[in-house]
Formats: C-alpha cells, sequence, structure tokens
C-alpha cells in the first residue's frame, strides 16, 4: 500500500477485467519515441481534447513546448488558475465534453483547488493537469513544490501522480474516463518535471487499468417496476428533477415521462433547462429561493420521484420535516447518493436517461392493468398556489432600478438559446428565477459549492466550447471582482462574451440576511461599488479591452442589452447600476421547515389551510 | 453503536491508505483498528477495518469507500461466521519474585514469551481483542511496561475466498 514501487510485472495479465475504452479511437501505432511531454501532448490529442485554458510556469513548462506545435489542442491563457478551472468547468458543462486546466506545482496547482472543489460538488467532468516537481525533490520542500494530490484527494473523483513517463498515456486515458462516466467529476493528474523531460515510447490507445471502477448504467428491471407501480397509484406525485437528466442527456426523456404520466416537475438549481420553463406542468424551481408553487409541491406530495438529484439542504430545508406525507423513489447513477439525506422507499442506481426510458414503459404497462388515478385535485390544489403565489418583485421605493428587472429583460431579449452563467448570490437567484430556461446547458452556475467569481471564467469555458451561442455572465458586483481579470483573456483570444454585473454595491445576500436575522446592521457588505464608483466597471471593461456599458434606470435597460448585442468583436461589460435593497423571495430560512417559507417579508401562505 | 469488521480489497497502489483513512476521518468516524497486508495476488492489499457506527452511516461509509477508484470489493465480516484475531506483544515487570506467577498466566493464555529480562519478560499473545484484553488484565497487577498491539486480521470461515471474486 505504502510503496510507491510495486505494480504488476511485465508480461502479466491485468487485473481488471477488460475495461471501457476512451470514446474517440484514434488509429493505434507501433509505440514512437519522444519526451514525457510529447507524449502528453499525443494523449491529449488522442483523447480529443480540443482546449486547454492554462498558465505555464517552472515545472510544467516541458509540457508547453510541445503544445505550441500541437494544432488539435488550443491552449488559452489565462490570467489567473481559478480562471482556468472555472473556465474548463463552463467548457463542460456547455457542451457535455471534458473540461482540461493546466497548471505549474505549487502556486499554480493550489489555486486550482476552488474549481476542482467546485467541481467535484457540481459533478462536472474536468481533468487538471498539474506540474509536480521533479521526482528526485519530492518532499523536500523544494521551490514551489505542493503535495497536490494529497490537497485535492477529497475534493476530486480521483488523483494521479505520474511516476514514469511510461504511464502517461494510461494515466490520461483514465482520466478522461473517469471524469465523464459513472458520476462525472474532477481528475487530477500530477506529473513531475524530470517525467515529463524524460524520454519514452507513446502508444495508443493505452490499455486501462480500474479494476475498482464499474459504475452502474443499467438500472434494476425490478425497481423500476416497484417505482412504476407507486408512480401509477399515487395521488399527489412530484417529478424533483436535478441536475443528473442534464448530465444523463436526458431531457427527451423526462418530457415523455412527464407528458405521459401528467405528473409536476420541479427543476432544482442545478437542472434548471432540464424541462422546458414554458410548459404548463412545469412548477419551478424547489429550494430555499424556490418558488412557492414547487416547495408546496414536494411538502405535500405523497411521492417524490427523485431523477439525478440528492436531496441538498438547501433544497429539503429542514429535513426532518421535508415532504413528510411522501414516498421517495430516488434514480441516481451514484449508489451513495440513494438514502444518503432521505430514505428511499425505491432505489433505483444508473444512468437517468436508461432510468426514464425504462420508467416510462413501465408506467405504461401498469397502467394497463391499474386504472389511471386522476390527477386533476392535485393540479387544482397546486394551479391555486401558483396563481396566488407567481413569482415576482416590486420596484424600489427609492426609485433606483429594480435589479430583478434587469435581469428579467436580458432573459426576454436575448435569443432562444442564449447561455447564461452565474456567480453566487442575489444575482444568481434572480437569474435562475426571471430568466425563462428552455432547453438543457442553457444555464451554468455554481450550486454545491457556491463559489463567487463563477460567471465570468464560466463564461468564457462556454463561449469557448459553443463560440455560436451567445454567452451572458449574469453576475454581481462583489463576485465580478474575485476573477474579472479574464476579460483580458476573453478580449485577446477572441471570446465575446457579454457580462451583466448586478452592481448594488453590496455583497447583497449576505445583507439580506443582516436585513432579516441581524437587526439591519450592515456589517462588512457595503463595497464601496456605488458610493465611490470604486472600480468603475464601465473605465474597467475599457481598460480591459472591452466595451463598457451602463444603465442607471428602467428607460436605459432595454436600449443597453440591444447595444451589448450588436457588439460582437470583443466582451461587453454592462454596469447595471440597482437599488441595494432588493431581496430575493420567497425564502424558506435556513435552519427552518419548507412549510415556513415566506412568499415574501413576512408572508406566508400557511400551507395547511386549504386542507 | 455497533462494532463492524470490514475486509476492504485495493488496489496495492501508493496513496491508498490515505484516501481511506480520509473518508472515515471526513465524516467523523474513528478507526478503531487497521490492518494491511498482501494478499495470494501481488497487486491487491486487504485492509482489515474496525469500526464503532450505527447501521445507517455505515451503510453510507461503505457506499463511499466503495466509490473510491482504488477500492475493488468491501465485504463485512460477521463475527460469527469469521475469525478474527491480533497479534499483542507486552512487556510485564517480572522479577524473579514474580516471575512464576506471570508465566503461569501466559500459559493459561495459551501466550508465550519471546524474551525475558531479570526484571521483565516480554511475552507475545494472539486471539481476539476480548481475549487480549482479559489477559492483560490479568497481567495488569504485575505492572504492564510497554504495550504494542497489531490491528486486527479477520477471514471469513468456510471454503470461500472473497477475493476470487474480486479479481476476475
Amino acid at each position: 500500500m505504502t510503496s510507491a514501487t510495486s505494480r504488476p510485472a511485465p508480461g502479466e495479465p491485468p487485473s481488471s477485467r477488460p475495461g471501457p475504452r476512451p470514446k474517440p479511437a484514434p488509429p493505434s501505432g507501433a509505440p514512437v519515441r519522444m519526451t514525457g511531454a510529447q507524449s502528453l501532448v499525443r494523449s491529449l490529442e488522442a483523447v480529443g481534447c480540443e482546449v486547454v485554458f492554462g498558465i505555464p510556469g517552472g515545472t510544467i513548462l516541458p509540457a508547453y513546448d510541445p503544445l505550441l506545435d500541437s494544432t488539435k489542442v488550443r491552449h488559452i491563457l489565462v490570467r489567473h488558475e481559478q480562471g482556468a478551472g472555472h473556465a474548463a468547468t463552463g467548457y463542460a458543462q456547455a457542451t457535455g465534453k471534458v473540461g482540461v486546466c493546466m497548471a505549474t506545482s505549487g502556486p499554480g496547482a493550489t489555486n486550482l483547488v476552488t474549481p476542482l472543489a467546485d467541481a467535484n460538488m457540481d459533478s462536472v467532468p474536468v481533468v487538471a493537469i498539474t506540474g509536480q516537481q521533479s521526482r528526485p525533490l519530492i518532499g523536500t520542500d523544494a521551490f514551489q513544490e505542493a503535495d497536490i494530490c494529497g490537497i485535492t484527494m477529497p475534493i476530486t473523483k480521483h488523483n494521479f501522480l505520474v511516476i514514469d513517463a511510461a504511464d502517461i498515456p494510461r494515466a490520461i486515458a483514465e482520466a478522461f474516463h473517469l471524469a465523464s462516466t459513472g458520476r462525472p467529476g474532477p481528475v487530477l493528474v500530477d506529473i513531475p518535471k524530470d517525467v515529463l523531460q524524460e524520454m519514452t515510447s507513446f502508444s495508443w490507445p493505452p490499455e486501462m487499468r480500474l479494476p475498482g471502477y464499474r459504475p452502474t448504467t443499467r438500472p434494476h428491471g425490478k425497481q423500476v417496476r416497484e417505482a412504476a407501480k407507486l408512480i401509477a397509484s399515487a395521488r399527489r406525485p412530484v417529478l424533483y428533477v436535478g441536475g443528473g437528466v442534464i448530465k444523463a442527456e436526458a431531457s427527451a426523456e423526462l418530457l415523455e415521462l412527464a407528458e405521459s404520466t401528467g405528473i409536476p416537475v420541479v427543476t432544482t438549481l442545478m437542472a434548471r433547462g432540464a424541462f422546458p420553463d414554458s410548459h404548463p406542468q412545469h412548477m419551478g424551481m424547489p429550494g430555499m429561493h424556490g418558488t412557492v408553487g414547487a416547495v408546496a409541491a414536494m411538502q405535500k406530495s405523497d411521492l417524490l420521484v427523485a431523477l439525478g438529484a440528492r436531496f441538498d439542504d438547501r433544497v429539503t430545508g429542514q429535513l426532518g420535516s421535508f415532504a413528510p406525507d411522501a414516498q421517495i423513489v430516488h434514480a441516481d447513477i451514484d449508489p451513495a447518493e440513494i438514502s444518503k439525506n432521505r430514505r428511499a422507499d425505491v432505489p433505483i442506481v444508473g444512468d437517468c436517461k436508461e432510468i426514464i426510458s425504462e420508467l416510462i414503459d413501465a408506467v405504461r404497462a401498469e397502467r394497463e392493468n391499474v386504472a389511471a388515478v386522476d390527477l386533476t385535485p392535485w393540479w387544482n390544489q397546486l394551479n391555486a398556489l401558483r396563481e396566488t403565489f407567481p413569482l415576482g418583485y416590486d420596484w424600489p421605493e427609492d426609485g433606483t432600478l429594480s435589479p430583478q428587472y434587469a435581469i428579467e429583460r436580458i432573459g426576454v431579449l436575448t435569443p432562444p438559446g442564449t447561455l447564461f452563467t452565474a456567480g453566487v448570490g442575489q444575482h444568481q437567484m434572480w437569474a435562475a428565477q426571471f430568466v425563462k430556461y428552455e432547453t438543457p446547458r442553457t444555464w451554468i452556475n455554481s450550486g454545491g459549492l457556491g463559489t463567487m467569481g463563477y460567471a465570468v471564467p464560466a463564461a468564457m469555458g462556454a463561449k469557448a466550447g459553443v463560440p455560436d451561442v451567445q454567452v451572458w455572465a449574469i453576475d454581481g458586483d462583489g463576485c465580478f471582482q474575485m476573477t474579472n481579470q479574464e476579460l483580458a483573456t476573453c478580449a485577446i483570444e477572441g471570446i465575446p462574451i457579454k457580462v451583466a454585473v448586478i452592481n448594488n454595491g453590496n455583497l447583497g445576500m449576505v445583507r439580506q440576511w443582516q436585513t432579516l436575522f441581524y437587526g439591519e446592521r450592515y456589517s462588512s457588505t457595503d463595497l464601496g461599488t456605488h458610493k465611490h464608483r470604486i472600480p468603475d466597471f464601465k473605465l474597467l471593461a475599457e481598460a480591459y479591452g472591452c466595451a463598457g456599458l451602463r444603465a442607471e434606470s428602467r428607460e436605459e435597460v432595454d436600449a443597453v442589452i440591444q447595444k451589448a448585442m450588436e457588439i460582437n468583436d470583443r466582451p461587453v461589460v454592462i454596469d447595471f447600476v440597482v437599488g441595494k435593497d432588493a431581496q430575493v423571495w420567497p425564502m424558506v430560512a435556513a435552519g427552518t421547515g419548507n412549510s415556513e417559507i415566506m412568499a415574501a417579508r413576512g408572508i406566508r401562505p400557511l400551507f395547511d389551510e386549504d386542507e | 453503536m455497533t462494532r463492524h469488521t470490514l475486509s476492504v480489497l485495493v488496489e496495492d497502489k501508493p496513496g491508498v491508505l490515505a484516501r481511506v483513512a480520509g473518508l472515515f476521518s471526513r465524516r467523523g468516524f474513528n478507526i478503531e483498528s487497521l490492518a494491511v497486508g498482501r494478499t495470494e495476488h501481488p497487486d491487491i492489499s486487504r485492509m482489515t477495518i474496525v469500526v464503532s457506527v450505527e447501521e445507517l452511516p455505515l451503510e453510507q461509509v461503505t457506499k463511499q469507500l466503495n466509490k473510491l477508484i482504488n477500492v475493488i470489493k468491501i465485504v463485512e465480516l460477521e463475527p460469527a461466521a469469521s475469525v478474527q484475531r491480533q497479534l499483542l506483544l507486552v512487556k510485564v515487570r517480572a522479577d524473579a519474585t514474580v516471575r512464576s506467577q506471570v508465566l503461569e498466566t501466559v500459559q493459561l493464555f495459551r501466550a508465550k514469551v519471546v524474551d525475558v529480562s531479570p526484571e521483565a519478560v516480554t511475552v507475545e499473545a494472539t486471539g481476539t481483542s476480548e481475549k487480549l484484553d482479559a489477559l492483560l488484565r490479568m497481567l495488569e497487577p504485575y505492572g504492564l511496561r510497554e504495550i504494542v498491539q497489531s490491528g486486527m486480521v479477520a477471514i471469513g470461515r468456510g471454503a470461500r475466498s472473497i477475493t476470487a471474486t474480486a479479481v476476475r
């Protein structure tokens, strides 16, 4: 275990059953002599990597030399490694492919920690390649040495320290396979400098050795039939849809299941776009800032069918009082998610696409034997709630611009299929609420980790992956100041994203909590972006080679959005100067039960009334 | 809380122990005993982990363990259906006046003396943790100068092998 040298003897049969090969099948050839660095670049090409976001440095330098010659792999030089990591996740979420980032050892690698943790929480397929100090120096506290495998162990799906150049193709093939199959996630490959420099032989495809990795994709037929039985007999069922449905590319199947059963659908923050917002069966987003209709549907449900969702605390509220009458069908590709927070009555392990397909047939078969339950009373109840408590907002009394309005107008004026990213905070919730999403992979945000600063680099990565799609980063003034250096990357590399800074001069979500729970004592939430206009986002944008625009009143909003859409030769930043007192509603206060949801401050829809 | 003995087959690769240990500590579980060693397969190691947890958290930790790429298989060994052994080495104060009494205790427990000096004897014993605890209680009055114990190792009773199916 602790020995670094024990590997199978040459010629020995591999202990694993034959593992699946990486998807693209490049021509296999006789081994070619080259350096480890060349082998790395050849491996990236062979595995189908198109873009690498990164920054060179001492130990990764050897890899950058052959990268210069690659015609298949484009390297995008970012300004901070965190930007590279989030760009890789943005790319991955927009395209469904594996995002790749690269950094040098020590600080370069540790700057990737946040994006890797982010990708791990949101199950995003990312491969990070880091340089490491040369083998003889490892463990000596050498210059720019950090034990990045040790550091990222709990925040990656897996990681490798490559100690032999001959292992590079296999490590890359395994990393991409692990990142993109099963429950996707980040994989880090750490390669010492002298491994990159030494001569080795490259051949492709390598043989993967992952005897302990066998993700279940085919669901168990008996469990599917059990679930179908419950679905067919439920009176108040809800399809609780999570990000796994988008990852499994199962939106078409979901639509069919929903329409063939007539069951209401809720989509979590990670699943926005998995089911069309315009669909009459869509009750909206559940959770802390979900719609009253979606939260109520789950609370009153007698059957929750969770599809690629994980009963996160931001969705369930106080777990003990969550959906008290509901039986649970829980479908997920990760068995560890099932019954982790809420006990499942019917667990189904598998790929959501296959599960939903089989559920459609199983429910249909069930319906042949049992009369369909009339869902009309259930829908009457939900429609009443939906009509009484629609999503909405009030205009600020002080005459300032409403942030919700600015975001809503962006959603309305942009063409269908526009892709949105967001940072974390009030603007993120409003972007989830007031932009309408019709198709998957049009909404990319940091859900699990809640990483401020996510929007700009993620938009950059997304735009690099889908250059023909209009990409908007909806950001806050706090978030924007964490990662806006990547505007330089966007301007220079020709990645014309559009950034809407919802500038309320404050760390808005924290301020909202101070308003509600800390007696309006505003400790360290005023950023001064209003009071002092530091920085001036319009000038900042121009300094970065972007177009800088500003809107401060309702009348300016549409014009400035139109203007932004006309500029396509460089990135655009719009400074939306908005009021600081706007709040995100509805809200389930942290630590309370979902039945205590407030539609607005002090207004509790009192769920028990209508029963 | 109940005690559980997990046999975990892992790939013999660097860092695997850290991954497994980290997984337990991250979820606030204390490993009572841990033993790692090679198996009949050159690239597979076997860990025997003893933990005290409730049934539900154990299920979660087992699932999380299964997610580790280097973990090949996990089997919980029930005490009644398995042989469980720990090794104990203990240095007991035993000068000429009490040495014969100490040796008598050692014989009662079918332990053996592996080193002797004018002031002390070193006793080697194997068995379940209950048996070893009982031995230590008997020897304690003489003065226990130093104790070292291995982790528990365990193997299922009968002809079946948990490694046989894991490597196919």
